[in-house]
């Protein structure tokens, strides 16, 4: 059918469409813009064998189809991460992401279903009210019923089974009074319809439902964003990995396969899938990912090298010393799934809510029975009045009071560069009282800047350029920002070759140019460098002397108005590094931090939230590395920069964009208002139970009465919640100004 | 009156479920997953239709 091929494929499993046609998912977290979509579409379009590519921005995903037998879906990742986009292929079926999908298209049909009852049914109800009597009204009370049953029985399921698995554990949760209210509601108005009766509920449930779903659905929709951090750092780890065999033989294996004792080949832009020792080959490795540092460590037979290093400049192999689950990484991995199993002991303040109201509700119907009963003797009237209560008080209101004020002040903050993962985790933020900032690429921009340079000619600096520009090494690319950006024009170089870990060489204007390490331009060692002199390169033109450029990794340009914003609104302010003492000091002393640690492995940066928790404090913690994501998925709420290694990014509750840290309180405002509305949200929707329950009581909840305190309720909440959009913008201020592709990603530049 | 009812009411309760069938329709095709998406790639200058242009670089890295 013609049809068929304008549908996306409906499973992002690798399938086989038509003929020799092979499908797959690649994960890109890089993609948010249209820039990207735009990019990304165009890059893979090109080509040759790839015959569809399409972007899915909300899952963040790319589905391929291609031609079989010419490439495959690693090949594909390959790709786009030459391109500066971090990928992941997904092998197999993608089930966590497949299934919030269905949960989510469950959810939209069951308010598709329930929106069509509670229009029709109210078109009814209108006709009744406005006078329909005898044989007309019980006409039209039958078709409503033969709308709204079967539309409850579909749209209700989610609370029926939410509240069965609550009673089951012999719990109450907000479902069991909606379940309630829906069933009695329904069978009442069934038995009233039989009977001719005038009252009727058929709308109001059918309303109640619609309302409960809207909330139900907004909540889902914040849920779906968050991830499991474990998940995906298992995912982190490459699949595969090339052994080599004695013989010189390579073979491709899947990495957990890989055991102690044998030895892989790592080419350069490849991450390293085990811990390990370097056997041949030298190159530079980036460990930011690991350690939080910048700066990339020189590596050469016989250095150690962790899981989850990526390879930057030169082919080497490696022996293994541990795999798996004995890796520094896999450890991390065990420290953050312990964390997170803390943190979902958080109870969200809708269910705080519920733990009150439901037995309230439940309470005042009883008595409302019992009252009725005792005082007319009419177990008809009792039963009805009683259903009128539940009915009327059914947390409509409630369910939205959360989920609407929550999706209003994530489309807030995400217009100011700052996406929310986590409903929770925008309560959670509220709450803290003591922020822990890592250093670098948090409170400091994670590259480093160009800081100074020895004298030189302009022939020189022209010389540096050219050759800088040759190479993928951070601190060259450093030199080449910082050249062209003091007006230097680069110098045509040729025969440029790289030695991995030492430096670049080339010729430039007839004379052989050297970039690079001090060795690597004949300087001699000096022992005399203290720790506070940041990382160099030197140049050395043929003939001359050595020259020295020297780095420094910058503090973010509002740092320390963030610090003292943060402190103004009492807030403790704490920097923990894994970097040297003397760098934190001066970066502490630049912020204006005066609590600060250095020299804090992974484990110690997650004691430190445990320990203050102990304390009754509740700790935001902002990092980017690795190394920090114990302590995120540790702290009560947690940030990481849209820069941050993935997995950093994932175990944070937010993650923002651009260079500025006046995102944090930017944040902080948002939730704190958010926290704000929410209880406002609580007390009108309470307030209004205590004007409709007396009336209920009483016996004058009529359907019209009913329906309309319903939806005024409700209407009143969500109005309430949009307050959080007006406002002053003081979240614009951090619109993202750069973006930089995540850590791991190796641009081209 | 009646025959009101009777036309009406069906022909109401028609379009309705009309509305809800598309709806469902879009839903199962896929429309609905990626909402984002469809809302920047307004933005996006290319149109689907026209001729693959040659691959051109926009300067920035990513």
């Amino acid at each position: 059918m013609a049809t068929d091929r304008l549908t996306l494929p409906t499973s992002p499993a690798v399938a086989g469409a038509s003929a020799g046609e092979e499908r797959g998912t690649i994960i890109v977290p890089g993609i948010h813009c249209a820039g990207c979509i735009a990019r990304v579409e165009r890059i893979l379009g090109a080509t040759p064998g790839i015959t569809h590519a399409r972007v899915n921005l909300t899952d963040k995903r790319v589905s391929v189809a291609w031609r079989g037998g010419e490439l495959d879906l690693e090949a594909i990742a390959d790709i786009l991460r030459s391109a500066g986009y971090a990928a992941r292929p997904v092998a197999g079926p993608d089930a966590a992401h497949d299934a919030a999908r269905e949960e989510r298209r469950r959810l939209v049909r069951a308010l598709a279903v329930a929106g069509f009852a509670a229009g029709n049914v109210m078109l009814l109800s209108v006709s009744v009210w406005s006078g329909a009597e005898h044989a007309t009204r019980d006409l039209l009370h039958w078709i409503s019923a033969l709308i709204a049953l079967p539309a409850i029985v579909y749209a209700g399921r989610p609370f029926f089974s939410s509240a069965a698995s609550a009673l089951a554990s012999w719990r109450l949760n907000m479902d069991v009074p909606i379940s309630l209210a829906l069933i009695l509601a329904a069978a009442m108005s069934l038995h009233e319809t039989v009977i001719g009766s005038e009252r009727v509920y058929f709308d109001a449930a059918c309303m109640l439902a619609f309302f409960l779903l809207t909330g139900r659905v907004l909540d889902q929709m914040m849920r779906a964003r968050a991830r499991s951090a474990v998940g995906e750092l298992v995912a982190l780890q490459p699949a595969t990995a090339q052994v080599v065999d004695p013989g010189g033989a390579r073979r491709t294996v899947p990495a957990e396969d890989l055991r102690a004792g044998m030895t892989i080949f790592l080419a350069p832009g490849q991450r390293a899938p085990v811990d390990g020792r370097i056997t041949t080959g030298r190159s530079d490795l980036d460990q930011s990912l690991i350690t939080g540092e910048a700066e990339p460590r020189r590596g050469r037979p016989g250095s150690a090298i962790a899981a989850g290093t990526i390879n930057l400049t030169g082919p080497i192999e490696i022996e293994v010393t541990a795999a798996g689950a004995e890796t520094g990484l896999a450890e991390i991995a065990r420290l953050m799934e312990a964390a997170e199993n803390a943190r979902a002991r958080y109870l969200r303040i809708a269910d705080r809510a519920a733990r009150i109201y439901a037995p309230l509700v439940h309470i005042a119907a009883l008595l409302a029975f019992a009252g009725w009963l005792a005082a007319s003797g009419d177990w008809h009237l009792a039963l009805t009045t009683a259903i009128a209560v539940l009915i009327i008080t059914c947390p409509c209101a409630l369910g939205l009071a959360v989920p609407a004020v929550q999706v209003v002040a994530c489309g807030r903050l995400f217009a100011g560069g700052v996406m929310v993962k986590n409903g929770a985790g925008l309560e959670r933020l509220a709450e803290v009282d003591t922020v822990i900032f890592d250093k670098t690429g948090t409170l400091t921009r994670g590259a480093p800047e160009l800081a100074a340079t020895d004298e030189m000619a302009a022939g020189a600096l022209a010389a540096a350029l050219g050759l800088a520009r040759e190479s993928r090494h951070p601190l060259a690319r450093a030199l080449a920002a910082g050249l062209a950006g003091r007006g230097a024009l680069p110098a045509p170089v040729t025969h440029v070759r790289e030695e991995p870990g030492l430096g670049l060489e080339g010729m430039a204007g007839g004379r052989a140019v050297r970039l690079g390490s001090r060795a690597w331009c004949g300087e001699a060692d000096d022992r005399t460098q203290t720790d506070e002199a940041g990382p160099e390169i030197w140049l050395r033109i043929a003939g001359g002397p050595a020259r020295r450029f020297t780095f420094r990794d910058r503090l973010r340009a509002d740092a320390g108005e963030t610090v003292a914003a943060l402190a103004a609104r009492g807030l403790a302010v704490m920097l923990v590094s894994g970097d040297r003492e003397a760098t934190v000091r001066r970066i502490a002393a630049e912020a204006g931090i005066t609590d600060f640690r250095w020299g804090q492995t992974p484990q110690d940066k997650a004691q430190i939230v445990t320990a203050l928790h102990g304390a009754g404090h509740r700790v935001l913690m902002v990092g980017d590395g690795l190394n920090d994501a114990p302590a995120l998925a540790l702290a009560h709420a947690s940030m990481a920069p849209s820069s941050a290694a993935d997995i950093a990014g994932t175990a944070a509750d937010l993650v923002f964009l651009g260079g500025r840290l006046g995102a944090v309180t930017a944040a902080l405002d948002v939730a704190r208002r958010a926290r704000r509305l929410v209880r406002q949200n609580f007390a009108l929707a309470g307030g209004y139970n205590l004007l409709a329950v007396p009336i209920a009581v009483v016996g004058l909840a009529s359907p019209l009465v009913a329906a309309v305190a319903m939806s005024a309720s409700s209407i009143a909440v969500t109005a309430n919640a949009l307050r959080l959009r007006a406002g002053r913008p003081q979240a614009r201020a951090a619109r993202p100004v750069e973006a930089r592709p995540a850590a791991g990603a190796v641009a081209r530049p | 009156m009646n025959v009101l009812l009777l036309l009406l009411i069906p022909a109401a309760l028609g379009l309705g479920a009309l509305g809800l069938a598309a709806f469902f329709w879009a839903l199962r095709s896929g429309q609905f997953d990626d909402v984002d998406g469809a809302a920047e790639r307004i933005l996006i200058e290319d149109d689907d239709d026209a001729p693959v242009p040659a691959p051109r670089r926009d300067g920035e890295t990513g």
